[in-house]
This record gives C-alpha cells, structure tokens and sequence, in this order.
C-alpha cells in the first residue's frame, strides 16, 4: 500500500468519527433541501390556483422545479454560495485543526513525508465532497419522488449524461472550495481566521464584486471572470437545465463553461501546489 | 528484520555542530555535537529553553537545521526510512481530542504502516487497556501522557525519543515511567531523553549530554561526570591527620572545616588511606564518601557556562 493511499485512509477514519464534519453536513442537506424542496413546494402548496404567481413563479413552475427531473438544479443549486461556504469550513477545519490542537507532529513524525502526508490528506477532502455530493443528489432524489407521488405527476429523471456531468461539476465545485479552506487552513496554521476570510469572501466579497462588475464597473469584468465563486456559478449554470424560475444565488452564465471548467481546475490544482509547498518547507514549533 | 537488529554501524544519532537560527534571528542551537549510541539509555540534559527540544525536533524533521552535519539511523533527518524505526514524544502528547484513545492509535497506525494489532499491545504497555475507550479530551494529564508513549511504541521502535516523559506524571507514575525507559534499555533500543530532571537522568542513563544556552556543555557517562568526590574524615588529633594526609600520594587536597577533613582522593584509595592514619597513631571516627549528585555537577556546569557567554 502507499503511503498516500494509508495516509487518504486514516483521515477518512478520523472524518468519520469528527462531529464537525457531520454538522457541517447535515447543515448542507437542511439548506439544500428547504431551500430547494420544501420552501418552494409550500408556497406551491398554499398557493391559490389559476396561475395566481407567488415570488416571481406560477405555482405550477414551482411544483415542476421540484420535481425528479430538476434533480441536478435542484443538487447542485446551493454549491457556488452557501454548500460552496460549509465545504470551504471542512477544509479549514481538517487542515487548520492540526495545528490547533499540535497533532502536525505527531502525523509528520510516524514515516510518510511531508508532501506524501498534504496529498493524502486532500484526497481524503475530496473523497468525502464526493460522498457529500452523493448526499445531496441522494437526498434531493427522495425529496423528489415524494413530491412527485404526492401530486400524482410523473417520476421523470434527467438523463445519464445531465446527470453524470452534474454530479462530476458540483463535486468539482465543492472540491475547489474545499481545497481553498485547506490551503487556508494550512498556511494561516488555524481554523478561525481561514473560516472567517473564506466566508466573508465566498458571501461577500464575490458578490460584491459581481455586482460592481455587472453594473457601474464593467472594467471589473476580468476581474470577476476570474473570481472562483464566479466560475463555480458559471459551471453550475452550465449544466443545469434552463431554469424554470430565477436561478439560485451565485448562479450565473458569466464565464463560459469551458473556461469555467479549467478555471475551477487551475484553483484546485493551484491550491493544492501552495498547500504542498508550505507544508514541505516550513518548521513545525 | 527486526527493527532492533538492522541498524547501520556506528552512532545511532550523530550530530555535527548543529546550528538552528530563526528567521528573527535567536540562535535556539548553537553549534551543538552529540552521539548516541546503540543501545544506551542517553539522557538529554539543561534547563527550559536550552535548546533541548529544538534539537530533537531537528532529529525527527520537523525543524530544518541552519547548519550542521545530522544523521539518524544512518539517514538525513525526517527521512521516512529512519521516521519507520523513530518513536517520539516531543514536547506533549498532541492527539485528537473527540477521537478515544484507541483510535488515536488506530489513526497512527495507519500512517505508519503498522499492523492494528500493536495498539492493545501498546496501551497494556502503558496501562490504558482499561481506558482505551474513552475520548482522549477526559484523559487526566499523566494519562495524556502515557498514550502519548504508547503512540512512540507502535512501530516497535529501534530509537525512541521521549522529551520530558514524566511531565504531568504524579510520583507513581514517575516511577513507572522510569521503569519503562530502562525496559526499553534492555530490551535493546536506544533511548534519548530529554529531561530537567537530574536525579531522574542519574537513575536511567548512561550516558548524558548537558546543554545550556544553545551550546553543549559536556558528553559523558553519569559516572565520570559524578566521578571527584570527596572523602569525609573525622579524626583525632585532627592536625596530625590533616598533617599525614598531605603527605600522602594519593591525595589530591586536603580542606578542613569545623573539625571535618574533606579529602581529594580516589575511591579506591580509601582503604589505604584510612591505614596511614590509623599507623600514624590518629583515631579515624568517621570515614564515608561523599558522591557528588548530577544536580551538582549540573549547575556547577550550566552557571558556569552562563558565566562565560554573558562575560
């Protein structure tokens, strides 16, 4: 076995047994499912009849947006902001933990080396976006085929490919956040500070500029178009199904999707290069 | 092959004028040599903020020396192929607070490549099997303590490196501790201890190296650096004695001081020494060795080293 390999293995034991990791989580699925399932569908519900139009949507644009075959809309909806925000938290919280509570020593004394050990441990982080992508796809399928038998309408799922290319981008979309928080949490050797920059950037400081971009400051535009919330919105955007009621925050067709995509890949693999080398020179006190 | 048996000939750490400079510029080492050999229990010796720590922090990589020459096992520090036959305890046990203490050691044991079966071993070791369930954030400080030994035994080290052991142990745990380290003596791994505790050092070592401010003071066995005591004699006439005793080869000085003669001399001079004086016709109503204890020699090196580097 590699070391790599034995390295991904014993973070994924310790993910699973941290409680943090379970609430932020769990914290994915309640906004995604209450944002995408539950709110819409009791505003459908309590609705009047006829067409009459609530937030922008008729009720039935509101019961179809819920229903199995927007389940990638649905999924991945919430990964540019606010999912994009908690698995930016699980990255810093893995990487910046280490050093709050000093264990850095203890893992980089037992044999691997230094760059063996960072790679290891961002497999583990993307291995388990992945299983949280799985999660989220996973719960909003439940959610759909219950709406759908409670109204009587057709379980209708989204084609293998849209499916296939859904899950790959917001895994992808999670795994940039992700890795962010990492090369935060490493490098700032903490888990506050990278939370608190890394949340104010992905809530604020991306939305801000979009903003000032999209309006008064169009010279902003290249700027923006290299901004990673902008380009998780942009891939996200791009495979989704053209959206039967106003796209989610975050959400956007600024960048184009091939563009979009090597973006998001340049910032994991960016970020996973600093992540590395700091961690290989720097003295561990 | 056994992790005790491969190692390569020679010192098991050797290190070469070791120099750690930080980037603010405080020299923590300064120039420091040692060796350690294999199979002695070596005690690491000076007071807090010596340069002990950083120096064994060098050993295991986690600290990138500014210069020097430094091998352990044979290898360049930090090298995985030494890590693999290191167990360390520097500066704290550092674990994993909502994991118990078992899977602590079942995450080490992934990292290191060890079969999962070494960590009930280990914890019977150290006397945690019964609690080896519990979250490690309600073990007590001496608890904390002795996983964090358990995790230096995972790998069945052929070097195991323990800094300040018996932190946060209350006496029992103390001795415990003690007995532990010269288990693993003779069991024939190479310990190096750091420690401030001297009577602690004299009881376990055999050999020390003394550090104080960053620079090495002196290496060498317990028993040469405890070696020049004195002989204590009381005698009557006590001028005669005094008298006889200068005149005899053997002895090195003479110090009189309220009716006690302290005698230079070497130990297995006393026989014959006490015959001179009883043939000069003297009285010999006491005659005992005085040891000089390691503390002594300690703080009779360190301030004087002090001494010299604020001269």
């Amino acid at each position: 076995m590699s070391d790599v390999y034995r390295v991904t293995r014993a973070e994924l034991f310790k993910l699973v047994r941290r409680p943090s990791g379970w609430v932020l989580l769990g914290a994915a699925v309640v906004l995604s499912q209450v944002f995408g399932y539950l709110v819409p569908y009791l505003s459908y519900r309590s609705g009047g009849g006829d067409g009459e139009v609530v937030g922008g949507a008729t009720p039935e644009q509101l019961l179809a947006g819920t229903l199995p075959d927007q389940l990638v809309a649905n999924s991945i909806g919430g990964f540019p902001v606010f999912v994009g925000a908690l698995a930016l938290v699980l990255g810093a919280v893995m990487f910046g933990g280490e050093h709050n509570w000093g264990t850095v020593k203890t893992l980089l004394t037992q044999r691997p080396g230094r760059g063996r050990i960072l790679v290891g441990r961002l497999l583990a982080l993307v291995v388990a976006l992945l299983v949280a992508t799985g999660v989220m796809f996973t719960t909003g399928a439940a959610s759909a085929t219950a709406i759908a038998l409670a109204e009587g309408e057709p379980v209708v799922w989204p084609g293998t490919g849209a499916l296939a290319s859904g899950f790959a981008a917001g895994w992808l979309i999670l795994a940039m956040w992700g890795v962010l928080g990492a090369v935060l949490g490493e490098t700032m050797r903490g888990v506050a500070l990278p939370i608190g920059l890394g949340v104010v950037w992905v809530l604020g400081v991306e939305n801000l500029l979009s903003a000032l971009a999209g309006s008064m400051l169009s010279a902003l535009q290249p700027v923006r178009d290299v901004l990673p919330g902008v380009n998780a919105g942009s891939l996200a955007a791009a495979v989704m199904p053209d959206g039967l009621v106003e796209p989610p925050p975050g959400v956007t067709t600024a960048v184009a999707e091939p563009r979009a995509l090597l973006t998001l890949l340049a910032y994991v693999a960016g970020c996973a290069v600093v992540a590395v080398w700091t961690a290989r020179r720097r003295d561990v006190a | 092959m056994s992790p005790l048996t491969d190692e390569p000939p020679g010192a098991v750490v050797e290190v070469r004028e070791l120099t750690k400079r930080y980037g603010n510029g405080v020299v923590a080492v300064d120039q420091v040599s040692l060796g350690v050999r294999r199979g002695e229990v070596y005690g690491f010796l000076g007071p807090n903020g010596a340069g002990k720590t950083t120096t064994l922090r060098v050993l295991l990589g986690l600290v990138a020396p500014s210069a020097g020459h430094v091998r352990v096992l044979g290898r360049p520090p930090g090298d995985p192929a030494a890590l693999a036959r290191i167990g360390s305890l520097v500066e704290g046990p550092a674990f994993y607070p909502y994991l118990s203490g078992r899977d602590n050691l079942r995450v080490l044991t992934r990292y290191a490549g060890v079969p999962e079966r070494r960590v009930p071993e280990v914890l019977r070791t150290v006397d945690l099997a019964d609690r080896g369930g519990d979250r490690f954030g309600t073990y007590s400080l001496g608890m904390k303590q002795r996983l964090g030994v358990a995790a230096a035994l995972l790998k069945d080290p052929a070097l195991v490196v323990l800094d300040e052991p018996t932190n946060g142990l209350d006496p029992a745990g103390m001795r415990d501790m003690r007995r532990l380290v010269r288990r693993l003596g003779a069991e024939g791994r190479t310990v190096l201890l750091s420690s401030h505790l001297l009577g602690e050092v004299q009881q376990i070592c055999d050999r020390v190296g003394v550090i104080s401010d960053g620079r090495m003071v002196v290496e060498s066995t317990v028993d040469q650096l405890r070696a020049g005591g004195e002989l204590v004699v009381v005698a009557t006439p006590s001028d005669v004695a005094r008298r006889r005793l200068l005149q005899l080869a053997e002895v090195d000085a003479v110090r009189a001081s309220d009716g006690v003669l302290r005698v230079r001399t070497d130990e297995r001079h006393v026989a014959s020494v006490n015959r001179e004086l009883v043939a000069a016709g003297v009285d010999v109503t006491e005659l005992r060795r005085d040891e000089r204890q390691l503390e002594d020699v300690f703080f009779e090196m360190t301030d004087r080293e002090q001494e010299a580097s604020h001269v």
